[in-house]
């Protein structure tokens, strides 16, 4: 019998096709070797690695599931694997990447004009213009149907007022997916970065995605012209239908998190030696790890599972609010427990567990918080909204 | 003028391999598999000379069952233009491997040939060798640099003795050492271009090459494992310890 891989314990790898597996295999090499050596110092400085850009762009990692405009055209499954190999390295990594094709690209992909398209999906796929999205506010994110932005027709033009919070890559984007009220419901504007009475202004002192910029965004009759406005869509689908694509990568995401963890805790437990022998021959140990290995497994077969749905085209959200729950709790109670385990040596960036730890204390907040995934599987199972 | 390019299906160089129990070989069930790392330098350096504009074509060539095939994709979404898969399910030794890249020559007339110097599964480094002596070209082995101007190719070589610089007349073997360049990254878009490049699979069997095993393989065994040191804490004691094992 063949040793089983301990991080993959299930072969979840002998489901992939060839395609999925290239992916997979070519953005690990990628990470492996750009990314992990500069990520504790990002961190640690609390900057984004904005060099790798051009390289993320180069690599085809920018609205990869999107058909033309310079996109890859690849499954969701990919999508999944792409997420799971960025986020093993950081959470931010895999922010930046999710932001910009799942909740800025897709948007204009799905909801835009040809114009629009034809405008930003090229530049946005080659790294030249780099989104955000405008959705939760400072008085809350879970209920985005009482946002405060508005906007108000001014001839042909709009006039758009409000605020914006927690905003990844806010103060680089170059466009702003934003939402706001209308006469007409809620609807999107792409607002650009020069646009008069549109400022920014980063969140400093995080604690968490450190890597990562994280920005206010203010609108002060921001003057808009219609063609700013995306036609395709009108309500509060509009941002849940982009928001279900991110989680959908957010369920594999974490896997990286997780699996980075065990592996360190793995070699970590085996080289420490304790009152005369490897940390990893006591029970107690052994028990954390399996259950660590039992977790991640169950995690990797929800999402293989997720991402065949979504490809076939059946996937329903409230399976990706179950994914998500699920898969982010897996990989941050992995995280805590893998920081532990590691004593004195867990509190510093040397270790990366500490480092998922706090990033995916912000990974079950936003997207939807744990809480607001479970209310909605809970109306799915009941048939009543709870919230 | 077309590159041949050999390509071989290896376990990965990250993966800590195991012999089988019972010595038969190595156990790769379940193993990550990856294109030799001196093969993708190969590669590289075909794709380098094409976007130069001295290559017209490059094509890649493995020798093994269906499950190089992903090998070979992944050669054709790091550029290659075209693949081709010698199936047999026999694991060729050096001989019969360089024997069959020569069937493979004589119908495509490659005006270079690169390969890696050795596998990382064998580590032979005789294919290249070989396949040059069979052919009855030149080789430059072991290759840090390739400049190919006109008829001829400019290669500098990693010595014992430090670096060689020989000149080569086309066509020839190049075998490559690790410092020639750095492999690209597989881009996404490049992977879903790959499906639609041709890859060509001929039957071993077709090609009529002699697979006489030279070389009989008794059994595998792991390296021994390494005694743990001891701590001393002076260098006097240092000197006794060597002393006493009769190293000083």
């Amino acid at each position: 019998m063949a040793k089983l891989n301990p991080l993959d314990l299930y072969d979840i790898r002998s489901q992939l096709s060839e395609d999925e597996l290239m992916v997979q295999d070519s953005i690990a090499a990628w990470v492996d070797e750009r990314a992990v050596p500069l990520i504790a110092e990002c961190f640690d400085k609390a900057r984004f690695p904005t060099e790798l850009i051009p390289e993320i762009a180069e690599l085809g990692l920018l609205g990869s599931t999107l058909e033309g405009y310079g996109c890859a055209g690849l499954n969701y499954t990919s999508y999944g694997l792409i997420c799971q190999e960025l986020e093993r390295c950081d959470s931010g990594l895999r922010s930046f990447v999710s932001v910009q094709s799942s909740l800025c690209m897709y948007p204009i992909y799905a909801f835009g004009s040809e114009e629009q398209k034809q405008r930003w999906l090229p530049e946005m796929a080659a790294g030249r213009a780099i989104g955000c999205f405008g959705l939760t506010e400072p008085q809350g994110g879970s209920d985005p149907a009482n946002m405060k932005t508005h906007a108000k027709r001014d001839g042909d033009d709009w006039l758009l007022n409000g605020a914006k919070m927690w905003i990844t890559n806010g103060s680089v984007a170059d466009i702003a997916i934003v939402w706001a009220q209308t006469e007409d419901g809620i609807q999107g504007f792409l607002v650009e970065k020069d646009m008069a009475g549109f400022v920014t202004q980063d969140i400093h002192s995080k604690m968490s995605l450190r890597a990562s910029t994280t920005s206010e965004l203010y609108f002060d009759n921001v003057r808009l012209p219609d063609s700013s406005r995306l036609p395709g869509v009108k309500g509060l689908k509009g941002p849940l239908s982009c928001l279900t694509q991110a989680r959908f990568g957010i369920s594999w995401g974490p896997i990286g998190c997780a699996i980075d963890c065990l592996d360190s805790v793995l070699k970590y437990t085996e080289d420490r030696i304790l009152f005369d022998r490897p940390l990893a021959a006591n029970q107690a140990i052994q028990i954390r790890l399996a259950d660590m290995a039992r977790r991640i497994t169950t995690a990797q077969l929800l999402a293989l599972q997720l991402g065949r749905l979504k490809d076939a085209g059946k996937m329903q959200h409230t399976q990706v609010n179950l994914a998500k729950w699920n898969n982010v709790r897996m990989a941050l109670d992995i995280a805590r427990d893998a920081r532990d385990m590691l004593g004195g040596f867990g509190i510093t960036t040397e270790y990366t567990p500490i480092r998922h730890m706090l990033n995916l204390e912000s990974v079950i907040t936003y997207e939807g918080t744990e809480t607001i995934h479970q209310l909605a599987v809970g109306r799915e199972l009941t048939g009543i909204s709870a919230f | 003028m077309k590159i041949l390019v050999g390509i071989k299906r290896v376990v990965d160089f990250n993966v800590r391999v195991r012999v089988k129990p019972d010595g038969s070989g190595v156990d790769t069930d379940g193993a990550k598999m990856s294109i030799n790392p001196f093969d993708e330098i190969a590669l590289e350096e075909a794709l380098r000379l094409r976007e130069a504009g001295i290559a017209s074509e490059v094509i890649v060539i493995s020798i093994g069952d269906s499950s190089c095939q992903q090998q070979l994709r992944t050669g054709l979404a790091m550029g290659a233009d075209r693949a081709i898969q010698v199936d047999t399910d026999i694991h060729l030794q050096p001989l019969a491997a360089a024997r069959t890249m020569l069937a493979v020559i004589e119908t495509e007339q490659p005006g270079l040939v690169i390969l890696g110097k050795q596998a990382i599964d064998d580590d032979n480094n005789q294919t290249g060798q070989m396949l040059a002596a069979l052919w009855n070209r030149p080789q430059a082995t072991f290759a840090s640099k390739v400049v190919v101007a006109g008829d001829t190719a400019t290669v500098t070589r990693e010595v014992d003795a430090g670096l060689e610089t020989i000149e080569v007349d086309l066509p020839a073997v190049i075998t490559t050492d690790l410092r020639l360049n750095t492999p690209r990254f597989v881009k996404l878009p490049d992977i879903m271009k790959a499906k639609r490049k041709p890859l060509e699979v001929i039957a071993f069997t077709e090609l009529a090459v002699s697979n006489d095993n030279n070389i009989q393989i008794d059994h595998y065994a792991p390296p021994a494992v390494r005694e743990k040191g001891i701590m001393v804490d002076s260098a006097a004691a240092l000197v006794t310890e060597l002393k006493s094992r009769g190293l000083l």
